[in-house]
């Protein structure tokens, strides 16, 4: 049986190179770096030589950067310290579209009195920069959020212009982008998740220098302060080493990658009758794309496509555990059922592209069989 | 006015339920379809967008089920 793997977005295979550095680190990365023995100073080397390729990769300083549990604790970290940094002012303006990590810490701000102040952003994704950076000069606002490129669609935000124009904090979302495209400049506080580039669960948080930023969990004096608990280490190491070889092929990567993609969307748009394929096709993410397919059950999508060994995922309400459609879907005006993201590694093979590109037409119209759409 | 009775029924059902019943209306008459299928709301106003209907906006039921009200242009 064919079939491939298109759900990189959450979570892409172990980098060989990854696997290697943790099996490496396991042996040699065990002990508390935090301690004065030998093993804990190798254990420290290991750490700071992770940091510091981190650092390099995201335009950071190596005590910039800090290591959390996981992609979405960082992003948690990452919007609740910018507004624990900031007490005078409890206001802080996210886009519509930004991870749900970011949406539910903002929650939590609210449950506590504080305000989240969305701005809303066109049919493809992309948030109104006048509006955002008009919202970010208001009187009482702490900080503001916004993602590098949007984990659902691709659609990539004016993060560089933005952050030239406001003078609060911004949080930049870069989970999906760190290893396939440049980082943009000016964020103030960044979230990344080796999980997107091949590496191990482990979650980057960097903070620039400067930034009133403090931290909202319990004092702990490890990561700078920043996140508490003794660091995973082996995982550190190894999503270090995993980013250093995905960065050094990531251009040759990228242009394949956005060509797939590219053929992705004018394929499906050709062959998918009733289908809306979503996202800026230019100003976006190299290696991820999302369509959405009327008179179609997302869940029977996905099962039947999982049946002929095809891994996406979806946005529609019915594969979700809340029964809701995807916030980023519902923000763009755009279809939510129906929905498929697909989302390319780095072992992608033009192959694959082209036997799920044969499979979708007839998985599309066995589903919409069963629903009694034909003809409507 | 035709009511379309969606309750109960999640997505995509309440657009099938749609797309089939406004065949039965004339042209440039309403149709309301009640769901609380959170789903309905992107979907009903995407589709009017998808088949060259227009999309009047909302008028809840009595129960306080959502209705997503639609003119048939075609």
């Amino acid at each position: 049986m064919g079939g491939a793997f298109l759900d990189a977005a959450s979570g892409a295979p172990l980098h060989p190179v990854a696997r290697e550095a943790l099996l490496a680190a396991l042996e040699d990365g065990w002990a508390d770096p935090g301690r004065l023995y030998s093993a804990a100073r190798r254990a420290q080397v290991l750490l700071d030589a992770a940091r510091e390729v981190v650092a390099g990769a995201i335009g950071a300083r190596p005590d910039e950067v800090s290591f959390a549990a996981n992609g979405t604790q960082a992003l948690h970290a990452a919007v609740l310290g910018t507004i624990r940094g900031n007490t005078r002012s409890t206001v802080f303006v996210h886009s519509a579209v930004e991870h749900s990590a970011v949406l539910h810490a903002l929650e939590l701000h609210e449950s506590s009195g504080g305000t989240a102040l969305e701005i809303g952003v066109d049919s493809q994704g992309r948030v109104d920069a006048d509006r955002f950076v008009s919202a970010a000069h208001t009187l009482g606002v702490c900080g503001a959020a916004l993602q590098a490129a949007n984990h659902e669609v691709g659609t990539s935000q004016p993060v560089s212009e933005i952050a030239a124009r406001i003078s609060v904090p911004l949080v930049v979302d870069a989970t999906q982008l760190v290893g396939h495209a440049p980082v943009p400049s000016g964020w103030s506080v960044l979230a990344a998740d080796p999980r997107t580039w091949g590496g191990p669960t482990v979650g980057v948080l960097a903070v620039r220098t400067g930034t009133r930023w403090r931290s909202a969990a319990p004092p702990d004096d490890r990561e700078a302060g920043r996140v508490p608990g003794v660091p995973n280490l082996p995982a550190i190491v190894a999503a270090a080493a995993s980013l250093r070889a995905v960065l050094q092929e990531r251009d040759e990567r990228a242009a394949r990658h956005w060509a797939m993609i590219e053929r992705i969307r004018s394929t499906v748009a050709a062959t998918v009758p009733d289908v809306e394929v979503l996202g800026d096709p230019t100003a976006r993410l190299p290696h991820l794309v999302t369509f959405s397919c009327l008179y179609v059950d997302g869940e029977a999508l996905l099962t039947a496509l999982d049946r002929r060994g095809f891994a996406v995922s979806s946005g529609s309400s019915c594969t979700s555990s809340t029964l809701e459609p995807s916030h980023v879907l519902v923000a763009m005006g755009a279809l939510t059922s129906g929905n498929v993201r697909v989302s390319l590694h780095r072992d992608t093979t033009e192959a694959e592209v082209d036997e799920f590109l044969a499979v979708l037409p007839q998985v599309v119209a066995e589903v919409r069989d069963e629903l009694g759409a034909a003809g409507l | 006015m035709r009511i379309v009775d969606s309750r109960g029924r999640r997505c995509p059902l309440p657009i099938l339920d749609l797309a089939r019943a406004i065949r039965e209306i004339e042209v440039g008459n309403e149709i309301v379809v009640e769901a609380e299928d959170p789903a309905a709301r992107p979907d009903v106003q995407a589709w009017c967008r998808m088949r060259r209907h227009e999309y009047l906006g909302e008028r809840p039921a009595e129960d306080g089920t959502p209705g997503y009200r639609v003119r048939r242009l075609h």
